[in-house]
């Protein structure tokens, strides 16, 4: 079977998740002989990648094509389209949409797929396109809808309605929670019944190991003194409900005042949660970190006794479940996708500021609330693999092959 | 002819739930046991369920067949906490209870009144719960314990020897195959190295016939009928004692009036006593009339839960281990503060039920619905819990005493 993935990203050059689990879904989907994967990415690098055959849409260098924005800033592509459109000579993420419909349209011309398989709003144009031309069943798969990434406000309309329409004309829409799924079905009207939730995951081998000597040594040194750290990595944008998690650390602190929150991430709060956490007077024990990959990034998670994710509303949320494998037990908002799969953890409602503040202050207090947390979390993580998703999606795709021969 | 006994035991119990009581509420608030009617948590919302549900239909049953049937007998054990929930909440059911026992044909067996695991952390706390759970017992049912029943049925040689020591006649452990070996629980034992107490063990099997597999239509058996329950102990030629031991709850809330529980029990007495020789006997009356036909030893400590039916429901995580162990470490300076709502409060966090509630077993495999908590969580369960004792203390504190 021939798919056609359209994707925005792909690690190393992935700014979230999307990245990610469009990574870990083809490499075990690949596992399985008669699966033939092309994936089209709108930029040019070497990802390394042996599994299947990865295609650049454009002859554009991945600094370059990041000048329009990540695959996140939806919200503000106007602004992108202005600023950055005129001064620097580069594209809006609009425009951007629009080049990488046409490339595709034109790289696979003379081809024949079984399926198209394309990976959230910005690819989902150039899916319709091909349904179009080529009629070949196309498979939406939702990693988040607008409304998320604008947390929970709506948007930026034009991608709102390419999500609108395409969403219905789709042959099939993934989702990749029940939490998602609602929303896919409360803000487009989509039925139900046309949207199959595939739950992302994680593969316990493919964490890379943690070395001995933590990067983080202001953080080390503390813990010796008896400090307790929680930690938080993510993009530092509205969607993912810091400032609620700053109120609630203000509580904590007082508590517990042996407590260091790590953040880690960057984005267009950054600033604003710095002065937030200064007003609040909590700034020596609020260290920010910004954006890291590799080693920092891993040792973030390893040095914190809880991983938090705050989030206004999270389609899944991986780093939970990353967290774990690094060693640290999490909370996670009620308004995301991995507490539907992750038994073992603390749930709080987002806006829940109070009960935030008293789960983390437990954790903060108690050592084996921490360790029962982590044991359990981790024989549930070990039994988590991307390959129940692949199954989930074989079976999707055999179901449209066959109904578009027959 | 032989005489052939079915001993009927119920344990009635309730525990003081905490609410959820945050790290903002200790030092604040000090009531751990008053959730809001509404919530999962209230204690009175869920006495008077059960016992519209359970409590008040049963005993209607139980005393239409008391009169219905002069042979019919039980036992009944009752716990301090439950009584004073009936007291507060449910007096038509306290009253209904006390009918029950002035038939004269209901014995009640003794425990801590607090449904404590006391006896594995400190023998003092332990004897003393005994004896408030006595004086309870015979304020309200005029009864003094000659049988005597740790909670959750956990067993070994040394409780027995403590039993014997203070004068009880009898004592109930599980049925354990590891424990009988080869030997069926269907007959009266004796502890070893005890004097002059004897042993009853459940007989698992059929107590789970009626406590787990009565309403599940996939079992074999499905359905069970008196007349088929009667046959089947009938088959035992030489048995001289069917003990028969469950929760109470078992009866409308446990199993659902829907289920014909009701009506199972309604029909066992006509049906057992139709055959000559079958009797029903309180648990002090089998111990009277049966010699032990074996000594049994028990060196560890057997429980009536689960399939390892140890203690790792109750203290085999983390969390409950040391929540245990900082609850008991605080006795001496509880006790010698004298305040009684200080020293109740920290009882009541004895209560085994608590550290129930903690257990990570069954969580892992997301079989929540297995889960018999009134919290979402374990966690939940450990964080009100810890909170709680975090208030303790701090009264402790605030009373001079050093910690």
């Amino acid at each position: 079977m021939k798919v056609l993935m359209l994707g925005w990203e792909l690690p190393p050059y992935n700014s979230g998740g999307l990245g990610t689990a469009c990574y870990h879904l083809t490499k075990a989907l690949s596992k399985n002989q008669s699966v033939d994967i092309e994936f089209i990415l709108p930029y040019e690098a070497d990802h390394k990648i042996d599994f299947m055959k990865v295609t650049a849409a454009s002859k554009q260098d991945i600094d370059t094509f990041l000048l329009s924005g990540n695959a996140y800033d939806s919200t503000y592509f106007y602004n992108l389209a202005k600023s950055q459109s005129s001064n620097l000579n580069g594209l809006s993420l609009n425009e951007q949409v629009n080049l990488y419909e046409e490339a595709v349209a034109s790289l696979v011309k003379d081809s024949q797929y079984d399926i198209v398989h394309a990976h959230d709003w910005l690819t989902f144009r150039a899916a319709l396109r091909l349904k179009a031309q080529k009629k070949w069943p196309i498979i939406l798969h939702v990693h988040s809808i607008e409304s998320d990434r604008a947390g929970t406000k709506h948007g930026n309309p034009l991608a709102r309605e390419v999500e609108a329409i395409s969403l219905m004309m789709a042959d099939r829409v993934i989702a990749v929670s029940e939490h998602t799924k609602r929303k896919i079905h409360e803000d487009y009207n989509i039925p139900l019944d046309k949207i199959e939730v595939v739950h992302n995951s994680i593969d316990i081998n493919d964490i890379e190991p943690l070395d001995l000597d933590n990067a983080y040594k202001y953080i080390s040194f503390m813990k010796k003194f008896g400090y307790r750290v929680v930690v938080n990595v993510g993009r530092l944008t509205i969607q993912k409900g810091l400032p609620n998690l700053l109120n609630a650390a203000k509580k904590v602190i007082e508590k517990a005042p042996k407590t260091i929150f790590l953040i880690v991430g960057s984005g267009e709060q950054y600033f604003e949660l710095i002065e937030q956490a200064t007003s609040l007077n909590i700034g020596a024990n609020v260290l920010f970190a910004d954006f890291q990959r590799g080693k920092n990034w891993r040792d973030a998670f390893s040095i914190g006794d809880l991983f938090v994710m705050p989030s206004v509303s999270e389609p899944f949320g991986i780093t939970p479940l990353e967290s774990v494998a690094y060693g640290t037990p999490a909370m996670v908002s009620k308004q995301s996708g991995v507490s539907e799969v992750l038994n073992n953890c603390l749930k709080v409602d987002f806006w829940d500021i109070d009960e935030m503040a008293n789960q983390i202050t437990s954790v903060m207090l108690s050592d084996p609330l921490r360790d029962s947390l982590l044991i359990n979390a981790s024989s549930e993580v070990e039994k988590f693999s991307w390959d129940n998703a692949s199954n989930k999606l074989l079976n999707i795709y055999s179901k449209h092959t066959s109904e578009a021969m027959a | 002819m032989n005489k052939k006994a079915i001993v009927l035991y119920l344990h009635v119990h309730q525990p003081y739930r905490i609410r959820h009581y945050t790290v903002f509420d200790s030092a604040v608030y000090h009531n751990y046991f008053d959730a809001s009617y509404e919530s999962d948590t209230s204690n009175e919302r869920i006495l008077k369920k059960v016992a519209e549900k359970s409590y008040l239909p049963t005993n209607a049953k139980l005393l239409e067949l008391l009169n219905n049937h002069q042979e019919f007998k039980l036992s009944l054990s009752i716990t301090g906490t439950v009584l004073e929930q009936l007291e507060m909440w449910a007096p038509e059911a306290l009253e209904s209870f006390k009918a029950l026992a002035s038939s004269g044909r209901v014995e009640i067996v003794g425990e801590t009144y607090h449904h404590s695991l006391a006896f594995f952390y400190s023998k003092a706390e332990f004897a003393r719960q005994v004896d408030m759970h006595k004086q309870k017992i015979y304020d309200i049912f005029g009864q003094t314990p000659a049988v005597f029943r740790n909670t959750e049925l956990a067993y070994n040689n040394e409780l027995a020897k403590w039993a014997d020591d203070n004068g009880y006649k009898g004592i109930l452990a599980e049925g354990w195959d590891p424990i009988l070996g080869w030997r069926s629980p269907n007959y009266v034992y004796s502890p070893i190295n005890t004097n002059n107490l004897k042993l009853l063990m459940k007989n698992y099997k059929l107590s789970d016939d009626i406590a787990f597999r009565f309403a599940n239509h996939d079992w074999t058996e499905y359905p069970l009928t008196a007349d088929k329950f009667s046959h089947w102990l009938s088959e035992d030629q030489d048995a001289t004692n069917f003990n028969l031991f469950m929760d109470y709850e078992t009866f409308g809330e446990h199993q659902w009036s829907e289920s014909g529980i009701f009506d199972f029990l309604d029909h066992l007495p006509k049906e057992w006593l139709k055959t000559e020789g079958h009797c029903f006997n309180t648990v002090s009356e089998v111990i009277d009339n049966f010699t032990p036909v074996d000594q049994i030893d028990t060196p560890y400590t057997v429980t009536w839960a689960d399939t390892e039916r140890d203690l790792s429901a109750w203290l085999g995580n983390p969390m409950q281990a040391s929540t245990i162990t900082d609850l008991y470490s605080l006795e001496s300076q509880i006790i010698e503060t004298n305040d009684w709502s200080l020293i109740e409060d920290w009882r009541r966090l004895q209560t085994s039920d608590h550290f129930y509630y903690m257990c990570t077993k069954w969580f892992n495999d997301g079989d929540i619905h297995a889960y018999f908590s009134p919290y979402k969580s374990p966690y939940e369960a450990y964080m009100n819990f810890a909170n709680a004792f975090r208030d303790i203390r701090y009264r402790l504190m605030e009373k001079g005493v050093n910690l």
